[in-house]
């Protein structure tokens, strides 16, 4: 599963990171923002139109990303 | 004595800039970074034993691998390879206490720049609120670099810090073998350091957000904050700009009265005070549209509100960030174009600079009553509406379309890769009152030193062009039609001819670069109407329409949604961008729009028979 498909409210753990291009940058930002494999990752929020972008809680921290970027980010089920 | 080099170095939201502001007080400079539109913050301060800082605030970044023009600056200085900034010799580390599994992973990627470096916990006192119990002295052995504890907002929240600047630089911290994983060796560091109890901290921006970012309420809250705002901008400002305007005259006329007649006392009372005091008069808006916008960035709303709009503004190729400057464009392009800042996309910052302009802003509207009221009829339309207020709507609907397709045509020319949203929703914060004043007192300096000599050079110029040469003795006619402005408008005419222009609108519109509305007096002048300000419009609007066609009219209408007839906008883009080429592509694509369009509604209303003479 990719976080663009998890629903409001759904959480994960995220497995990975994919590149979309060759040193993907939004893929490399991700990563240093903290979406590491093992890493818990829950929705709080989507926009109010088409449910884009999506807020999500990751640690102590909460993003705001569309969900172009979001399906950058594979998931695991929450153990 | 010697001033020791330090740079502030941290993630955005980390409270960097209170600490900032806290450490160094009033005694700071912005300016740009040379060759980019990057903010440079300096300040100075003095260690409680004398030591004299230079404190370099650089940009916010999350990561050295720099995706933004602020990380590129903030990334070469610290390796001391940016052109005209000299190596820091101390590396301030400003970490939010309560966000360490975020700040320390990018504070260990500075760490491995190899300075000198001091690792600050910032908002200590929030942690220890959330019951997060952090071993300092662990820390600092796990880190390898001195460790203090600070809280920006707090005013003696800093001396750890400059206790900390006082003791000799500590040697360069250790490095990790490279390609090293620095998530990894911030969990490490944080299951040895740090206590702290589960996500309780994060309750109540649970349930802020379950509000704010609500598809329904939060965009319901949106609206509801941006309407006071925009009220705020547009009509609380008015009574202070109508004070400022007053106080502008009444200083001219007291100035004038103390001076013989002549050019010298035109020169000063129409060129300069007039001048600076078109300058003067957009301070309120500013002062207001800032305040609003500093608070709402300060407590961590403005990104939820791009968050919100984040879907509407990419239709036009923009995110969300876009859409306060441009509503704030509605009142006034100059305080809409200062508020591009927050825009940390470079290509959306530009695109959203140059469509900012065709915001119908306030000083455009006396142009557009007049001639509706001179050439519209009064009539209602399906009973409902008032023909007069559908051709306004008209006007700036146009503005908003128009600002849509340029920006859809710049982003489609531009075939980069994709610009991700991917911001940070940070933690809600009381905004403090000291930081909200700093921030204002910064933006009014830049407006009043930086563009203000701008716009003064510039009206003193076209006072000239007005004035000079003086009518030769017994000359019937207005003065101005004497002037190098006359001849101009003269010569304009067979340029203008085509799109319905006549000469008196081409003189006016000399006088109106200054600023938008003053062509209206302008227009008073060529008339010979010598009135003031005030009935100018109502005397003219008979006048004007028993000698200009309705084409003419729609035709300057068109003009008006697109011409870039106001300096102080094209010097506050010059001031954001640092640039005069790109001064010279909004003039440049304005003015062939204005003329394209204005010549499309002229050649329609030749073909309906609009184009006589009523």
């Amino acid at each position: 599963m990719r976080l663009n498909e998890l629903k409001l409210g759904g959480s994960a753990i995220i497995d990975h990171v994919e590149d979309h291009t060759a040193g993907d940058p939004v893929a490399e930002r991700l990563r240093a923002l903290g979406f590491v494999p093992g890493e818990p990752i829950r929705i709080v929020a989507v926009g109010p139109i088409g449910a884009d972008p999506i807020a999500v809680g990751i640690g102590f921290t909460r993003f705001a990303l569309r969900r172009a970027e979001a399906a950058r980010v594979l998931l695991r089920d929450a153990a | 004595m010697s001033v020791l080099n330090a740079a502030l170095v941290g993630n955005p939201n980390c409270g960097k800039t209170a600490l900032f502001n806290l450490l160094t007080g009033s005694r700071q400079k912005v300016a740009n970074y040379a060759g980019v539109t990057v903010e440079r913050k300096v300040g100075r301060l003095t260690t409680p034993k004398g030591l004299a800082v230079r404190l370099l605030d650089l940009p916010g970044a999350y990561s050295l691998v720099a995706t933004s023009p602020d990380e590129a600056v903030t990334r070469d200085v610290c390796a001391g390879t940016y052109r005209g900034e000299p190596a820091p010799e101390l590396l301030v580390c400003v970490v939010d206490a309560t966000n360490l599994r975020l700040h320390l992973r990018f504070a260990l990627e500075v760490r491995q720049m190899g300075r000198p470096m001091i690792l600050v916990l910032n908002m200590i006192d929030a942690a220890k609120r959330q019951g997060i119990a952090i071993d300092v002295p662990r820390l600092e052995a796990e880190f390898g670099a001195p460790v203090v504890t600070a809280v920006g907002i707090r005013r003696d929240g800093g001396q750890e810090v400059l206790r900390a600047l006082d003791l000799p630089p500590p040697p360069p911290p250790p490095a990790m073998p490279s390609g090293s994983d620095f998530h990894a060796e911030a969990r490490r560091i944080l299951a040895d350091c740090v206590t702290r109890p589960s996500r309780l901290g994060m309750a109540l921006e649970e349930r802020l957000d379950r509000w704010f970012l609500h598809p329904v309420w939060g965009m319901v809250i949106l609206f509801a904050l941006m309407f006071v705002m925009f009220q705020a901008v547009f009509s609380w400002a008015q009574p202070v700009m109508d004070l400022l305007d007053a106080g502008t005259a009444a200083l001219g006329q007291a100035v004038g009265t103390l001076l013989p007649d002549g050019a010298l006392r035109s020169l000063i009372v129409d060129g300069v005070i007039a001048g600076a005091g078109s300058v003067v008069v957009f301070l309120p808006q500013i002062l207001i549209l800032f305040l609003w916008i500093l608070a709402l960035e300060e407590s961590g709303y403005l990104p939820r509100a791009a968050f919100l709009l984040d879907r509407i503004m990419a239709t036009a190729g923009l995110s969300g960030r876009s859409f306060i400057p441009l509503l704030s464009s509605f009142a006034c392009a100059v305080p809409g174009i200062m508020a591009t800042r927050t825009i940390q996309n470079p290509r959306d910052r530009m695109i959203t600079i140059l469509i900012a302009p065709l915001m119908t802003c306030s000083a455009r509207l006396p142009v557009y009553t007049l001639l509706i009221a001179a050439f519209v009829p009064e009539r209602r339309v399906g009973g409902l509406f008032n023909l007069h207020g559908l051709v306004l709507f008209a006007l700036y609907m146009a503005g908003i379309l128009s600002a849509l397709v340029v920006a859809r045509v710049l982003k489609n020319r531009d075939r980069q890769e994709e610009h991700p949203l991917l911001l940070e929703l940070p933690a809600y914060r009381l905004p403090n009152p000291r930081d909200l004043a700093l921030g204002l007192k910064q933006r009014a300096v830049i407006f009043l030193s930086r563009v203000g000599t701008i716009i003064v050079t510039v009206s003193v110029l076209l006072w000239a062009l007005a004035s000079f040469p003086a009518p030769p003795a017994g000359a019937a006619g207005p003065a101005i039609e004497w002037s190098l402005a006359g001849r101009i408008g003269h010569w304009m005419l067979y340029v203008m001819a085509p799109i319905g222009f006549n000469w008196q609108i081409c003189v006016s519109l000399i006088p109106g670069l200054a600023a938008r509305e003053v062509a209206v007096s302008a227009l008073a002048t060529v008339y010979s109407l010598g009135a003031t300000d005030s009935d100018a419009a109502n005397q003219l609007q008979p006048l004007l329409s028993a000698h200009w066609s309705l084409g003419t009219a729609l035709s300057l209408l068109t003009w008006y949604i697109f011409a870039p007839q106001c300096f102080s906008t094209l010097a506050v883009i010059r001031r954001e961008t640092g640039s005069w080429r790109m001064v010279g592509i909004t003039a440049g694509y304005l003015f062939a729009m204005a003329y394209g369009a204005a010549f499309i509604v002229w050649r329609i209303s030749l073909l309906l028979g609009w184009g006589g003479s009523p």
